[in-house]
C-alpha cells in the first residue's frame, strides 16, 4: 500500500517578522581557512552548546543565533520542544515572558517573539535534532560576507516568510542544572588573552595601558570584529606581511585602537597583534553590549588550554 | 625557468593564540619562498593528521590551529619542530599555470586610465604589460578563492584607493601596490580595478577545490567585449553594480 498518501507535510516554524539579525549557526566551518573561507559559527559557542545540550542534541547541531531580538517573531505549525540560552532578549511566548536558559514546549499556532536585549546580546534557540539547512564545506554556519550557508545558501539572515524545519522529533528535554547558571557579562568583565610574539614591538607604555585599565566596547562591533576604545597604543610596527589570523586576535591598526577578530574574521591580515583572546573570552565578548568595560588579562597558552579542557568536561558531567 | 637559489629559512615558531602557533619562515615577500611554504604546508598536514583544525599558509608564515584536546601546547611545538627540521623545498614547477581571460575596459575597470597615467603608458600598453607576466599565487585569503598574486611590474604599482568602494563587482581584476588579484564575489574593496573576468573562482572555492593554489602561476589574457559576452560575462558597468 502506498505510504505516500498518508505522509503529512513536514511541519515547521514560520518567520512572521524578522528582527535585525537572526542567523543559522553551528560550531563553524573548519579545515577551510586555506581556501580563504572564514570560520563562522556561533559567536557565544558556550550558550550555543548549552542550547543543544538542553534538547539532547549533538553538540554541533544547527541552531538560531538571534542578535538583539528586535521583534523577531516565529510561529509554530506543530508541537515542538525548543531550548533557549544566552542573552535575555525579553522573549515572550504568546505574550507571556519566557525565561532564558530553559527548554519549553510550543503548541501549534503559538508565537515566540524576541524583543530587546536586557542582558547580553545573542540568544540561541535550539531545535530538535538541529535545524535543517544545506551544508556547505562541512557546515551550516551562515556567513553574510561570504554568501555561504543559511537556509537559502546565500549567507542571508532570516527573513519574513522563511520556514524553519528540523531534523529530529522527540528530544531528551533537560533543564539547566542549578550549578550552571549562565551569566551574561554585566557592566564590566575580564577577558583572558594569550600573548603573541608581536607583543614585543609595542611600546612599554602601551603594554602597561593595554593590561592595566579597562577598554570600552565600541558600537562598531559585529561577527567579524569588535572594536575597543581607550588609550592609543603604539609600537614599532604599523603593518606586517599578511598572515593567518586566529580567533580572538587582538589586532592594533594604525589608529592604535584594538580590534578583536571574531568568528567571521578575514582569514589573513596585516596588522600587528597583542595576542588572542581565549575562545571562552571570545564567547563572553560576543555578549557585551557597547559601553561595557573589559579588562584584557594575560594568560599562558597552557593555562588557557587547561581552563578550556575543564570547560569542555562540564557537558560530559552534567 | 630555473628554480631560484633556495635559501634555507630560519624557522621560528611563535605562540599566537591558545591553540594556534605561527610558523615564521621568512621576513620578506619573495617568489622563492613559495617552495618552502608549500613544503611546510604538506609536511604539517601529514604530521598533525586529524589533530589539525586549520592550516593557513601565507607569504612568509603558516598558521597552525590544532585541536588542544589531542595535543597540548608543548606537544604541538615539538611536533612542528620535528616535522620541519629536515624540510626540503617543494618542486615549484609542479604549480599549475592558469590563463585567465580578462575584458579590460573602463566601464568595468574604472582605474585603467589612472594606472596607465601613473605608469606613463597608453591604456593598450598597460594592458599588454599586465598580461605580459606570469604572476605567482602567494596566498589565499580575504574572500573564498581570492588569490594574492604578484609581483606586478614596479611601473604599474598603484596604491589602494583612498576610499575603498562599498561594492566591487564579481570577477573584477585589480592592482594594489605590486599585487594583483581577482574578486571572487561582490565585496567591498580598495584595489584599482582594470577589467573583469568570468572565471568562477568562488564556485571553485565553495566546492572545496580552489582554482588557484599557492605556488600556481596566473597569466592574464586580454579579450574583447564580444568574447567576454560570448563566455557569459556580465558587462554591467562597475558604477551600476555599486
Amino acid at each position: 500500500m502506498s505510504q505516500v498518501a498518508t505522509r503529512k507535510a513536514p511541519a515547521g516554524m514560520l518567520v512572521k517578522q524578522a528582527g535585525p539579525l537572526a542567523l543559522i549557526q553551528d560550531a563553524g566551518r573548519f579545515g577551510v581557512g586555506h581556501l580563504g573561507v572564514t570560520q563562522g559559527g556561533a559567536a557565544d559557542w558556550i550558550s550555543f552548546r548549552w542550547a543543544n545540550w538542553l534538547l539532547g542534541n549533538e553538540p554541533n547541531s544547527a541552531a538560531l543565533e538571534i542578535v538583539m531580538g528586535g521583534g523577531l517573531s516565529l510561529e509554530t505549525e506543530c508541537e515542538v520542544h525548543l531550548a533557549l540560552t544566552g542573552a535575555d532578549l525579553d522573549a515572550q511566548l504568546d505574550d507571556k515572558p519566557l525565561a532564558p536558559n530553559t527548554s519549553f514546549t510550543l503548541t501549534p499556532g503559538q508565537r515566540l517573539v524576541f524583543r530587546q536585549p536586557r542582558q547580553g546580546l545573542r540568544a540561541y534557540l535550539a531545535f530538535p535534532g538541529g535545524l535543517n539547512a544545506p551544508e556547505v564545506l562541512g557546515s551550516r554556519a551562515c556567513t553574510a560576507r561570504e554568501q555561504l550557508g543559511g537556509l537559502h545558501e546565500d549567507g542571508k539572515p532570516l527573513k519574513v516568510g522563511d520556514r524553519l524545519t528540523w531534523q529530529g522529533d522527540a528530544p531528551a528535554v533537560k533543564q539547566l542544572p542549578d550549578s550552571q547558571a549562565l551569566r551574561m557579562p554585566a557592566t564590566e568583565c575580564r577577558l583572558p588573552v594569550v600573548l603573541g610574539s608581536q607583543i614585543a614591538t609595542f611600546s612599554g607604555r602601551s603594554l602597561f595601558q593595554a593590561f592595566n585599565q579597562p577598554w570600552t566596547v565600541d558600537n562598531r562591533a559585529d561577527r567579524m570584529g569588535v572594536r575597543l576604545t581607550g588609550p592609543v597604543l603604539n609600537g614599532s610596527l604599523t603593518g606586517i606581511i599578511s598572515e593567518g589570523i586566529p580567533l580572538g586576535a587582538v589586532q592594533v591598526p594604525p589608529d592604535g585602537q584594538p580590534i578583536i577578530l571574531m568568528n567571521d574574521r578575514q582569514t589573513i591580515g596585516g596588522y600587528p597583534r597583542l595576542g588572542a583572546l581565549t575562545p571562552t573570552a571570545c564567547a563572553m565578548l560576543s555578549q557585551c553590549l557597547p559601553g561595557t568595560k573589559v579588562w584584557l588579562t594575560p594568560v599562558s597558552a597552557s593555562q588557557a588550554q587547561d581552563d578550556y579542557r575543564q570547560q569542555l568536561t562540564v557537558w560530559r558531567e552534567v | 625557468m630555473k628554480p631560484s637559489i633556495q635559501i634555507r629559512p630560519k624557522m621560528r615558531i611563535e605562540t599566537t593564540a591558545m591553540d594556534a602557533l605561527m610558523v615564521r619562515l621568512f621576513d620578506t615577500i619573495d617568489e622563492a619562498n613559495m617552495a618552502w611554504v608549500i613544503a611546510a604546508d604538506q609536511a604539517l598536514r601529514a604530521a598533525f593528521g586529524n589533530a589539525l583544525i586549520d592550516l593557513v599558509p601565507s607569504y612568509t608564515t603558516l598558521l597552525v590551529h590544532y585541536d588542544c584536546q589531542q595535543l597540548n601546547h608543548s606537544d604541538a611545538l615539538s611536533l612542528i619542530n620535528k616535522t620541519l627540521c629536515n624540510l626540503t623545498p617543494a618542486d615549484t614547477q609542479a604549480g599549475e599555470l592558469h590563463i585567465i581571460p580578462v575584458w579590460y575596459d573602463e566601464s568595468v575597470g574604472p582605474e585603467l586610465p589612472l594606472v596607465a597615467k601613473r605608469a606613463g603608458l597608453s591604456v593598450e600598453a598597460l594592458v599588454e604589460q599586465h598580461c605580459n607576466h606570469d604572476y605567482c599565487v602567494f596566498a589565499l585569503g580575504f574572500a573564498p578563492g581570492y588569490g594574492f598574486m604578484g609581483l606586478v611590474d614596479e611601473a604599474l604599482a598603484t596604491p589602494r584607493l583612498k576610499t575603498p568602494r562599498r561594492k566591487v563587482a564579481t570577477g573584477s581584476v585589480g592592482i594594489a601596490d605590486r599585487q594583483t588579484a581577482i574578486y571572487p564575489l561582490l565585496s567591498p574593496g580598495g584595489w584599482n580595478i582594470l577589467g573583469r573576468t568570468n572565471v568562477p573562482l568562488f564556485e571553485y572555492a565553495k566546492r572545496g577545490d580552489p582554482l588557484f593554489r599557492p605556488g600556481d602561476k596566473v597569466r592574464f589574457k586580454a579579450i574583447s567585449r564580444a568574447e567576454f559576452e560570448a563566455d557569459g560575462g556580465n558587462t554591467t558597468p562597475m558604477e551600476e553594480r555599486s
